[in-house]
C-alpha cells in the first residue's frame, strides 16, 4: 500500500520503525518505474519551448536556485574566496544578476567560505561523510559532518552508503542518514543518493524514499565524481518522490540536481521538469538546488543575450 | 526550512508564447486547390469548389475542388492508365522513387508539419514529431519492399492488386495518406486517394511533392471531395481494392457497396479500446500512458483508450493523479509549440462530442476537466474525465473521438478482459501491470488488433496495425500489411480468393 | 431362413456435440443422381443456424485456448477415423454418383489433407507471424488469431474432400465452424459428424447442418455473432432451391457487411480440390493479426 495509497489514508511512512523487514517491505511495495516511459516523458518535456519573458526568469531562477561547487584536491582558500566572489556578484557589470544559493566545499574549507559570505545570504554547504565514496566507518562519517558545521556550514551533503543499498541493507543506509541528521540538527542536510551507481530508476525511487524517510531535507542525484550524474529520468523520478511524500505527510522537501549539468538549456530543462511535476512553488533556493561550477558562465551569457540581444563569449564572463 | 535567510518567492511560471510561423505553410503560394489527376492539376469538370478552414480559428484557409463523378472516372482512368508502366518498372526503380518520396517529405518536414496544424488543428509538437516523421517513415519502410516481393510470403513474382481506391480521414491526414500511398506504390499498384472533407490541404501538397519528386504521372491522383466524392470511388467499377480509414458504419456502407464485386477491400474503422490498469502498474508511467491513450490528438483517433478499467484499489488514487496530470495539460493555439491539446477538427465533431459527454453526464456519471479557458474562436473541448461509468453507458460504449476519458473499475483479471472485451469494437487495448505473465494472460484474450502492454499510441512502419471484430479487417504496417496490395502470381483456387487480406 | 433387414441410419443435424434432429421436424429426401432413394436428412431451419452458432461461440475459446499441439492431434485423429471408415466413405461418394476410383482417391485425398493442416496447427504462426523490429525501445510481435466462428457453405460438388478442405483450415487456428453440407450430396458429411463425434473434437467446434443453401445461408451471413463467412459452396449451386428462392451470393455479402464479417466470397467454378493447396491463405482466411508491444527497459 503506502505510496500507492491517496494522502490521509496511508501509513505514515516516517513512523515505519519496526527494522529492516518493514522498511524493505515498505520500499519494495513502490511502484516500478517502466524505463521506457519514463524516458519518453522527460524527452518530451525537453520540447518545451522557452522563450523571452520566461527564459529570463528561469536563468534568474537557475542561478538564484544553484549551489555554486568546487570539489578538488587541488582546491585552496584563495580558489574558495574567488568562488565565493563569484557567488556573492555573478555578473559584475550587472546588478540585477541574483547571487546564488549555495557555495558547496569540502569541509576543511568552509571556514573560508564562511568568512567570504558572513552576512551575505548565500550559505555554504559542505559535502561530508567521507565524499565521494562515503567509504569509511560511521565514526569517522559522524567526526566529518561534526567538524563541518563547526566551522560554520549552513548545510551538509551526505552520501549514502551504495554498497549498503545495493546489498538490500536499506535498514543500515537508513540508519546511517538519521545518525548523520542527528548530528546535523538545524542544519539542512542533503543526502546524495549517486544515482549513476545505483543502475536502475527502481533502485532510484527506493532510494529517494529511504532517504526521505530517515528525514533527508533535500534528495540529490549525484555527488558529479560519477557519470551518469543529473539526467533528466532520475530528477523526475526524485521530483515525483518529494511529491509523493508531500502528498502522503503533508511534508515539503527538496531535490537537488547535480553533475553534468552544464548548460542553460539543459538548467531549464530541469526547471521545467520541477515546474511540471511540483509545480512552480518548488523553484525556491529552499526547495530545490542545482549543484554547479561552469553553469553559470553559460546561463550569464545567455542572460547577457537577452538583454543586449548580441551573442556573448566566456571570454567576457569572469570565471571566479 | 527556517533557516534559510533568501527567502525568494516561487515565479510565476508561464510559458511565453512560442508560435511555429505559420509562413512556412505557404498557404498563398503553391497550394493549387485543385485536382491532381495523371500528374496535371485540373479543375473539377464542374467547376465546383469547397473551402477548408482552420478549427483553431475557423479562418478561411483555401478553396480546393470538389470532385464529382467525372471528375473520379477521370482520376480511375489516369490511375489505371499509369498501371502497366509503373507495375512493369524494376522494384528497384520503384523503389527508389519511395525513398526519394520519403526524403523529400523529410526535407520539407515542417512545412508539412505546419500546414497540417492549420487544417486539423492539432498541435504542432504532435506534426512536428509525430505525424510528419511516421509518414516519412511509412514511406522509407515500404520504399525498401519494392524489391523484395518474392518475400512478401505470397511467393515469387506476386502481381500487385491494380488500382487503389483510398478514402482517409482528418484525424492523421498526411500519415494516413502515407499509410495507403507507400504500400501500395511499393507494390506496383496505383492509387486514386481522397483526403477528408475538412483536412484536404496535405495531400495536395503531397501530391506537389510527387510532381517535385517525378513520380510518374498517374501513379498517385488526389481527389478532394466530401462523401459523395468517395462513395463514388468506391464504387467505381475501374477500382482493384479499396483501401478505408474511417468510421465503422461508412466502412459497413463500403463493405455493402462492394459486395458481390469481387474487389479487395480493407477497412480500419472506429474502436473503443480499454486501457486496464492494475494496482502494481508502474503508476507514473501510467498515468503518462493514459493521458497519451484519451488526448493525444484530442481523441481524434481510432485507437485511443478511450475506456479506462482500473482496479479498484487503486481507482482513488489514479483518477487523483490523472487530474492533477490533466491541470498540466496546455490547450490552445495549436501552432504553439507548448501546446498539449489542440483544437476539435470541426463543428459537427464538436458537436458530437459534446452531445455524448452531455448523455454522460444525463446517465449519472460523474464529470470532471481541469480548469482551462478556451479560446473565443475555433471549435474548442477540454480535456474530460467521467468517473462512476458503468459498462452499459453510452460514454463506455460509443466511440466518442474526442478528448473524453470514462473510468470504470474491475476486481479480477478476467473480470478485465470480459468487460474490456464487452464491445463491438476490437482495434486497440492498454494493459498496464509490472507482472510478466499477466501481461502475456491478457495479451491473449483481449480481442483487439493491437494491444499496448506499458506504453500506448505506438506506430511503427514495420509492425502490423489494424482490429478485429467491427473494427475492420485488413492489416496497415509491416509484411503482413503489405499482402493486401499484393496477388499471388498464380491465384489457385484451394487457396484463398475473394475480398479478404490475412 | 428370412432375410436380416439391415438397420438404417438416421441422418441427424451435429450441434454442440449432439445429433439432434431439426427442431422444425422437417426432413428432406437425398436421392442419387439417377433418382434412386438413399436417405432422409435433417432439413435445417434458421432455428438450427442459431443453436449452432450458438454452440460454436461458446466452444471457441476453449478450441482456441486449446494447444497448437493439441489441436493437431485432434485433427490427426479425425484424420484416422476416416480412414477406418474409408469403406463407408467410398459408398457414399459412389452413392451420390462417383465411380469407384474416384471415389476412394477423393476418400485417401480427403485423408491426407486432414493430416496436413493437422501439421500446420503449430507452424502458421511462425510463418505468418513476425517479430517487428520497430523504432524504439520496444519488443514488438505479431502473431495470427482466430477470428472466432466462421460459417461455411460446403462446397457442392466435392462432397467430402471439398468439406474438409474448407472446413479443416478454419480449425487449424482455433475457429469454430458451423458449416451447410452440400446441398443433393450431404451423406458424407452426416458420416464426417460420426468421425467427428468420436475424435476427441470438443462439442461445438463443428457443427454441421443439413438442408437448403438458401434457406440457411441469410441467416447465417446475416448473424452478428458469425465472424467469417465462407461462400465457396454457392459455386454450382442448383439454381432454384426447394425454399423457391435463388441464393444471391450479392445480397449475402452485403448482409454480412452489418458485422463487417469477413467474407471468402464464391470462386466462378468449384476449386479443385485434389490439389494441395498452395500454402497457408486458407488458414490466414479466418484470422486477425495481433500485434503486441512492451517496452524494453531495466
Amino acid at each position: 500500500m503506502s505510496a500507492l495509497v491517496l494522502p490521509g489514508a496511508a501509513v505514515d511512512p516516517r513512523e515505519l520503525d519496526g527494522g529492516e523487514a518493514s522498511l524493505t517491505g515498505f520500499l519494495r511495495s513502490l511502484p516500478g518505474v517502466d524505463r521506457v516511459g519514463l524516458e519518453a516523458r522527460t524527452a518530451r518535456l525537453a520540447t518545451r519551448s522557452l522563450k523571452h519573458d520566461t527564459k529570463r526568469a528561469l536563468i534568474d531562477v537557475a542561478i538564484s536556485t544553484m549551489d555554486l561547487t568546487t570539489l578538488e584536491g587541488a582546491d585552496t582558500p584563495s580558489r574558495v574566496r574567488s568562488l565565493c566572489a563569484r557567488a556573492l556578484r555573478p555578473d559584475p557589470a550587472d546588478a540585477s544578476v541574483p547571487h546564488v544559493a549555495a557555495v558547496c566545499v569540502y569541509p576543511d574549507l568552509v571556514a573560508t567560505a564562511v568568512d567570504a559570505l558572513a552576512g551575505s545570504g548565500v550559505l555554504v554547504a559542505a559535502v561530508a561523510t567521507a565524499f565521494p565514496s562515503g567509504r569509511a566507518s560511521l565514526a569517522v562519517k559522524l567526526a566529518d559532518t561534526g567538524d563541518a558545521i563547526d566551522a560554520g556550514a549552513d548545510e551538509i551533503d551526505m552520501v549514502i552508503d551504495r554498497g549498503a543499498f545495493l546489498s538490500g541493507h536499506y535498514g543500515r543506509v537508513l540508519e546511517e542518514i538519521r545518525a548523520v541528521k542527528e548530528v546535523c540538527g538545524d542544519v539542512h542536510l542533503k543526502v546524495i543518493l549517486e544515482t549513476g551507481e545505483l543502475s536502475t530508476y527502481d533502485n532510484v525511487r527506493r532510494a529517494s524514499w529511504l532517504a526521505l524517510i530517515a528525514g533527508a531535507d533535500v534528495i540529490k542525484t549525484s555527488t558529479g565524481k560519477v557519470s551518469p550524474a543529473a539526467t533528466h529520468p532520475v530528477a523526475l523520478v526524485m521530483l515525483e518522490a518529494v511529491r509523493d511524500f508531500h502528498l502522503i505527510t503533508g511534508e515539503p522537501r527538496g531535490v537537488k540536481v547535480a553533475g553534468g549539468i552544464r548548460t542553460t538549456k539543459d538548467a531549464l530543462r530541469h526547471l521545467v521538469l520541477v515546474n511540471e511535476t511540483l509545480g512552480a512553488d518548488w523553484l525556491t533556493p529552499q526547495r530545490y538546488r542545482i549543484g554547479a561550477s561552469g553553469l553559470l558562465t553559460d546561463l550569464l551569457m545567455q542572460r547577457q543575450k537577452l538583454t543586449t540581444g548580441v551573442y556573448g563569449s566566456a571570454d567576457r564572463i569572469t570565471l571566479d | 526550512m527556517s533557516r534559510y535567510p533568501i527567502e525568494l518567492g516561487a515565479p510565476a511560471w508561464d510559458y511565453a508564447p512560442a508560435p511555429e510561423s505559420r509562413a512556412v505553410a505557404r498557404l498563398d503560394v503553391g497550394m493549387q486547390g485543385r485536382l491532381h489527376i495523371g500528374g496535371e492539376w485540373v479543375d473539377a469538370a464542374d467547376g465546383a469548389t469547397f473551402a477548408t478552414h482552420s478549427p483553431a480559428t475557423e479562418e478561411h484557409l483555401a478553396d480546393v475542388a470538389l470532385a464529382g463523378a467525372v471528375d473520379v472516372d477521370r482520376a480511375v482512368a489516369a490511375a489505371r492508365a499509369a498501371l502497366p508502366a509503373w507495375s512493369a518498372l524494376p522494384g528497384a526503380e520503384r523503389a527508389k522513387h519511395l525513398f526519394r518520396l520519403a526524403r523529400m517529405l523529410q526535407e520539407r518536414a515542417r512545412e508539412f508539419a505546419v500546414l497540417e496544424t492549420l487544417d486539423n488543428g492539432k498541435p504542432i509538437r504532435e506534426t512536428r514529431d509525430f505525424d510528419v516523421p511516421t509518414a516519412a517513415a511509412h514511406l522509407f519502410h515500404h520504399a525498401g519492399w519494392a524489391d523484395k516481393l518474392d518475400w512478401a510470403g505470397l511467393g515469387a513474382s506476386p502481381r500487385p492488386v491494380g488500382v487503389v481506391g483510398a478514402i482517409i480521414p482528418w484525424n492523421f491526414p498526411l500519415l494516413m495518406l502515407a499509410w495507403k500511398v507507400a504500400p501500395a506504390l511499393a507494390s506496383g499498384s496505383t492509387i486514386v486517394l481522397k483526403p477528408a472533407e475538412t483536412t484536404p490541404l496535405t495531400a495536395l501538397r503531397f501530391a506537389e511533392l510527387c510532381q517535385q519528386a517525378d513520380l510518374p504521372p498517374g501513379v498517385v491522383n488526389v481527389i478532394t471531395g466530401a462523401g459523395a466524392t468517395g462513395a463514388a470511388l468506391v464504387r467505381h467499377p475501374g477500382i482493384d481494392k479499396v483501401a478505408f480509414t474511417g468510421s465503422t458504419a461508412v466502412g459497413k456502407d463500403i463493405q455493402r457497396a462492394l459486395a458481390g464485386t469481387g474487389r479487395r477491400l480493407t477497412l480500419e474503422l472506429g474502436g473503443k479500446a480499454a486501457n486496464i490498469v492494475f494496482a502494481d502498474a508502474a503508476i507514473d508511467q501510467a498515468i503518462e500512458g493514459i493521458v497519451d491513450g484519451i488526448f493525444f490528438n484530442q481523441g481524434h483517433v481510432c485507437c485511443a483508450g478511450s475506456r479506462l478499467l482500473v482496479e479498484e484499489p487503486v481507482h482513488d488514487l489514479v483518477v487523483e493523479r490523472l487530474k492533477r496530470r490533466l491541470a498540466t495539460l496546455r490547450l490552445g493555439d495549436p501552432l504553439d509549440k507548448n501546446t498539449d491539446v489542440g483544437a476539435i477538427n470541426s463543428a459537427a465533431q464538436l458537436g458530437r462530442i459534446t452531445a455524448l459527454a452531455d448523455a454522460g453526464e444525463a446517465e449519472g456519471a460523474e464529470r470532471w476537466s481541469p480548469d482551462c479557458a478556451l479560446p473565443e474562436r475555433g471549435h474548442w473541448f477540454p480535456p474530460t474525465i467521467f468517473t462512476g461509468v458503468s459498462q452499459s453507458s453510452r460514454i463506455a460504449q460509443e466511440e466518442i473521438f474526442g478528448p473524453v476519458l470514462s473510468v470504470l473499475t474491475f476486481r479480477t483479471p478476467e473480470e478485465a478482459v470480459t468487460k474490456a472485451n464487452n464491445t463491438p469494437y476490437g482495434l486497440s487495448a492498454g494493459i498496464w501491470t509490472e507482472k510478466g505473465s499477466r501481461i502475456l494472460w491478457l495479451a491473449d484474450r483481449l480481442r483487439a488488433g493491437v494491444v499496448w502492454a506499458n506504453t500506448f499510441n505506438r506506430f511503427d512502419p514495420s509492425s502490423p496495425f489494424g482490429g478485429m471484430k467491427d473494427s475492420g479487417f485488413g492489416r496497415e504496417g509491416g509484411r503482413q500489411g503489405l499482402l493486401a496490395y499484393l496477388e499471388a502470381a498464380s491465384n489457385d483456387a484451394t487457396g484463398a480468393g475473394g475480398g479478404i487480406d490475412g | 431362413m428370412a432375410e436380416r433387414i439391415p438397420v438404417l441410419r438416421t441422418a441427424k443435424l451435429f450441434i454442440g456435440g449432439a445429433f439432434p434432429r431439426s427442431e422444425s421436424g422437417r426432413t428432406f429426401e437425398v436421392v442419387a443422381p439417377d433418382g434412386t432413394f438413399l436417405a432422409n436428412a435433417a432439413l435445417a431451419s434458421r432455428k438450427d443456424v442459431r443453436d449452432a452458432v450458438v454452440a460454436a461461440r461458446s466452444a471457441q475459446p476453449g478450441w482456441a485456448g486449446a494447444t497448437a499441439f493439441n489441436r493437431g492431434q485432434v485433427l490427426h485423429r479425425i484424420a484416422e477415423l476416416v480412414e477406418g471408415r474409408r469403406g463407408q466413405f467410398i459408398d457414399e461418394l459412389r452413392a451420390h454418383g462417383a465411380d469407384e476410383h474416384a471415389a476412394a482417391h477423393e476418400v485417401d485425398a480427403t485423408v491426407d489433407r486432414l493430416i496436413w493442416y493437422a501439421g500446420w496447427t503449430d507452424k502458421f504462426a511462425q510463418v505468418a507471424g513476425s517479430v517487428n523490429p520497430v523504432a524504439g525501445p520496444f519488443f514488438n510481435v505479431s502473431v495470427p488469431e482466430p477470428i472466432g466462428v466462421v460459417a461455411i457453405i460446403a462446397p457442392q460438388a466435392s462432397a467430402l474432400l471439398g468439406l474438409v478442405s474448407v472446413v479443416a483450415p478454419a480449425l487449424v487456428a482455433g475457429n469454430t465452424v458451423v458449416v451447410v453440407a452440400s446441398q443433393q450430396r450431404p451423406l458424407p458429411a452426416v458420416s464426417l459428424t460420426e468421425v467427428l463425434a468420436t475424435s476427441d473434437v470438443p462439442g461445438g467446434v463443428v457443427n454441421v447442418l443439413t438442408g437448403q443453401v438458401a434457406e440457411l445461408a441469410p441467416t447465417l451471413a446475416g448473424h452478428l455473432d458469425v465472424d467469417g463467412l465462407d461462400l465457396t459452396g454457392l459455386t454450382g449451386l442448383p439454381g432454384a432451391s426447394d425454399a423457391g428462392t435463388d441464393v444471391d451470393a450479392t445480397a449475402l455479402e452485403a448482409a454480412a457487411a452489418e458485422g463487417v464479417t469477413r467474407v471468402l466470397a464464391a470462386p466462378s467454378v468449384e476449386p479443385d480440390f485434389l490439389r494441395t493447396p498452395r500454402g497457408i491463405e486458407r488458414i490466414m482466411t479466418w484470422c486477425d493479426i495481433k500485434t503486441v508491444w512492451h517496452p524494453k527497459g531495466t
